[in-house]
């Protein structure tokens, strides 16, 4: 079937089985392989996105069922070559390892803080409950998190403008911090 | 302006970080190919048997099916073992995927369905018909361990059992304080978070590119060109990112085996992806029995030691670990006797996993040394220091260096242990028991044959690469940061390439050698580089370094600095120019000194102690606090050195009190192959780690010092846990996982 849907901002039109699974649609069709598959049964969470604001494992979400809804995947959380502060704080406080959960994890932090600016722990644990993370014994994501919340709690501009954050925070270390395109 | 040079030892964030939090690294599974076609494995229903009937004509009859692979209809395949042997594989006869009709484990793949699209490929597995012919099967380690006999050796790094010192059975009989117990330990799944797949790229020319999760690259394009008789340089495969693997990427697994055979097949390039479900299909941490047993004098002084393990391993290979040989080399006894012996199941090989052998070896010898300690009435930490011993007397060796004792002083100091009350149960919170406990870690401090290439342009660009991986550990930014430090330059302007063979060969990663082996490589051809840099900066026509010597000048900033006035200073870029040289090109292979190193052995090791809050009414485990003190030599990263401790103390967690995968042995089967149902640790189970680098000096391990830290945070974890679930309830549970149906 016909699907129109909103991925990143972006209007996407895809022709596809109704029940194929939202992660195959991102990841196969539309090349989104930013979104990971760990389980395929909703108990990892390396697979979440927001479909219309609110989290979802893509792998138990039939793409049918997301015609005119919007989708905000890892690659959408930044912009145009800036990190949100999530991804800033991710990469300096050693949040992401192997880099699998890492997309997930992302999302689930960026709805929590989204509805609460300012999570203690107990909070941001719970909010990235669903979310498994083999490498990093979670310590540093919790840390990660609490950064972000402190940065973007700094700078209400941030908030509403993730796109600035990679220029007014990102000059610290620069020269650490690099893509990598082996 | 030119950003500061990094040193070695400082703490800068990963290099791939910002790949991996916008979704841009690029995994096995992520390759596009044209007409690329996806495959589906069909895995065996029984443990053991022969495959009676194998009907596919339903499968094929799905429209978008191209073929299922069978044993029926397999191509060719080497004939000899040697073929199919790996650097990584055990003694015997390495599973054949499809080769024959025969069961020799439950979920053995017994066909791959290739189609079009993903679902295509799932849907049509489901149609395909197996029957078996079974024959009775034994899974049950306990069951066989009468059987168990002594283990092949063969396997890389193996080290069978020390010969026995002294008489320790008698010395143990005469004891004045003894124990003598026998620990158990489930089968364990590494579980990365990325499963196994493999994307196989037919080039038009018949060559593969092969995109695999792999701790070796190399390994792959050995096993992959015997297996299908193809010329190493007609194989070419590569695996820039590699989502966890913790040693289940060891060993080429089956996908890689499936997808090449499709491709070769079908002339057209091929993806297979394993399920959850199938990871637990290959390799893990093998069910082992041991018995310890300790004497000691009435002071505590150990007079006698016994270790004996029976791990398990499959019917068609001898997989050996390091399990027993850890504890006389830990502690000061003059009478010592080692037993290892393996039992023949009808499961998968095991491989090995996170710190393999030491990890159980510790947990029994760690958990023995508390039980004795109370049995004496003394404080665990001053019974291990009682016995600390200066010399490997398995050997009779010095070690290279130990900094043990400061891992104990400063890991106690930080955790306040001298306000432990001795007896179990007399510290609680509410209904909360409060226990603490201690253990002591150890891990070989390795170093492999590696090799590297260097290419510095006229810009100040450095690009250097080696043919090793990363699987999450932060190879990427440790590499980076030597060659960076060795040319004085920034971070940013060093380029570090891996996971592809056309690079340099280096070692699998694994056995924690990365840094220790590739980092050696990394810096002796990037000082190779910089006495080529050197020797133009001096021949430049009036150069202020005229008259200097490689070892007065510093490279920093971009430039090489006269050390005793900077102000003299040529830039790297001007001395090249001058030079005519627009790149300067190195590569160089570097060996472990083996004679030094001999004479030597040379170990990390670690104190790690436990705080655990134990639900009086509910059983339910809290580990609380964690404090882990490690001596592994110099640290080249820090911040990456510290994650590395942080999630093997998690794994630690998890082995003490929630990994088990739990056979049904009338099926012969792993029920909970999932991740809901093996219990890997979750954020709510993790509270406050703190992690110590205690400063250790060693000149012998490398010519970087740096030991290796991907093992040493995990050892010794799950025996701390023990410990301190036996002092805060006066439990002793010797089987491992500690759940809480075995402390009501």
């Amino acid at each position: 079937m016909k699907i129109s849907f909103k991925v990143n901002g972006a209007a996407r039109e895809l022709d596809a089985p109704p029940l194929q699974r939202l992660l195959d649609a991102l990841r196969l069709v539309l090349g989104l392989t930013g979104t990971k598959e760990g389980c395929a049964e909703g108990e990892c969470g390396a697979c979440t996105v927001l479909l219309d604001g609110e989290p979802v494992n893509a792998c138990l979400v039939p793409v049918g069922q997301c015609q005119g809804r919007e989708i905000t995947t890892v690659e959408g959380l930044g912009a145009a070559g800036h990190l949100s502060p999530l991804q800033r704080c991710f990469i300096d406080h050693g949040g992401a390892q192997c880099g699998i959960c890492t997309p997930g994890v992302l999302i689930s932090a960026e709805h929590l803080l989204r509805r609460n600016p300012d999570p203690d722990d107990d909070a941001i644990r719970e909010a990235l409950a669903g979310n498994l993370c083999r490498c990093t014994g979670y310590q540093r994501i919790i840390e990660s998190v609490r950064a972000a919340a402190v940065l973007r709690r700094a700078d209400a501009r941030d908030v509403g403008d993730p796109r600035d954050v990679g220029d007014a925070r990102g000059a610290r270390d620069v020269s650490h911090d690099r893509q990598e395109a082996p | 302006m030119r950003g500061e040079a990094t040193r070695i030892g400082d703490g800068i964030n990963r290099v791939d970080g910002r790949a991996k939090v916008t979704g841009q690294a690029k995994y096995a599974a992520e390759f596009e190919a044209e007409g690329l076609l996806h495959g589906w494995v069909v895995s065996s229903g029984v443990a053991k048997g022969k495959i009676a009937t194998l009907d596919t004509s339903a499968a094929l009859a799905v429209e978008g099916v191209v073929h299922v692979l069978t044993h029926e209809n397999r191509p060719r395949l080497a004939w000899f073992d040697k073929s199919y042997r790996d650097e990584d594989a055990p003694a015997g006869s390495p599973f054949r995927p499809l080769y024959d009709d025969a069961i020799v484990y439950s979920g053995q793949p017994v066909a791959l369905v290739v189609a079009t699209t993903l679902e295509i490929a799932r849907h049509a597995a489901s149609l395909v018909r197996v029957t078996y012919k079974t024959e009775e099967h034994e899974t049950d380690l306990a069951a066989r361990r009468e059987k168990a006999r002594k283990a092949r050796p063969g396997k890389g790094g193996y080290e069978p059992p020390p010969k026995p010192r002294g008489n320790a059975d008698e010395a143990l009989a005469k004891a004045a304080v003894k124990v003598d117990a026998a620990y158990e330990s489930p089968a364990e799944h590494h579980n990365p978070m990325e499963m196994h797949a493999t994307t196989v790229v037919h080039e038009p020319d018949g060559a593969l590119t092969i995109y695999d999760k792999t701790q070796g690259v190399t390994n792959t394009q050995t096993y992959v060109s015997n297996v299908f008789g193809l010329k190493p340089d007609q194989v070419r495969v590569i695996s820039p990112f590699v989502g966890g693997a913790f040693g289940s990427g060891l060993r080429p697994q089956y996908q890689v085996f499936l997808a090449v055979m499709a491709a070769q097949v079908l002339k057209r390039s091929v993806r297979v992806t394993l399920t959850r479900q199938q990871m637990f299909t290959f390799g893990y941490r093998p069910a082992t029995w041991q018995r310890v047993a300790l004497g000691a004098t009435a002071e505590g002084k150990l007079e006698a030691v016994v270790h004996e393990a029976i791990g398990e391993t499959s019917r068609f290979e001898d997989y050996v670990e390091v399990v027993v040989n850890w504890s006389g080399l830990l502690y000061q006894c003059d009478n010592a006797r080692y037993d290892y012996k393996v039992a023949e199941l009808d499961v998968y090989t095991p491989l090995d996993m996170r710190a393999p052998g030491a990890v159980l070896g510790l947990y029994a010898l760690e958990s023995a040394m508390d039980e004795l300690s109370y049995a004496l009435h003394m404080d665990p930490l001053a019974l291990r220091l009682a016995n600390y011993t200066e010399r490997d007397q398995n050997t009779d060796k010095p070690f290279s260096s130990k900094e043990l004792r400061a891992c104990y002083a400063q890991g106690a100091a930080r955790f306040g242990w001298e306000k432990r009350l001795p007896t179990p149960r007399a510290m609680r919170e509410g209904n909360k028991l409060v226990g603490w406990g201690m253990a002591t870690g150890i891990w070989e401090a390795m170093q492999q044959k590696a090799a590297a290439r260097a290419v510095l342009s006229i810009d100040g660009k450095l690009v250097v690469g080696s043919g090793t991986s990363d699987i999450g550990t932060g190879t990427y930014t440790a590499m980076t940061q030597i060659a960076a430090s060795i040319l004085g330059l920034p971070i940013a302007d060093v380029t570090f390439k891996l996971g592809d063979t056309t690079l340099p060969p280096a070692p699998l990663q694994g056995g924690s050698w990365t840094v220790a082996s590739v980092g050696t490589a990394v810096k002796a051809v990037c000082e190779a580089v910089r006495e080529q840099v050197f020797k133009l900066a001096k021949k430049m026509k009036g150069s202020p370094l005229a008259q200097a010597s490689l070892d007065e000048v510093i490279f920093a900033g971009g430039e090489v600095r006269l050390a005793r006035d900077p102000a003299q200073a040529v830039s790297i870029a001007a001395a090249m120019r001058a030079g005519e040289a627009f790149t300067l090109e190195e590569e160089t292979s570097t060996l472990p000194q083996l004679q030094e190193q001999a004479k030597y052995t040379r170990a990390t090791h670690s104190a790690v102690f436990v705080e655990v809050k134990v639900d009086e009414d509910l059983g339910k485990v809290e580990v609380t606090r964690v404090v882990s003190a490690i001596a592994g030599g110099r640290i080249v990263s820090a911040k990456t050195a510290r994650s590395q401790i942080l999630g093997a103390v998690v794994w630690g967690i998890g082995m003490a009190l929630e990994e088990e995968t739990l056979m049904d042995h009338d099926l012969g089967r792993f029920m909970n192959h999932n991740l809901a149902e093996y219990h890997v640790p979750v954020n709510a189970d993790v509270r406050d780690i703190e992690v110590i680098f205690v400063p250790e000096e060693d000149e012998v391990v490398n010519p970087l010092g740096a030991k290796g830290l991907g093992e040493i945070g995990i050892v010794g974890v799950a025996a701390a846990i023990a410990n301190a679930v036996f002092h805060a309830t006066g439990k002793r549970v010797r089987d491992l996982p500690i759940t809480l149906d075995k402390l009501l």
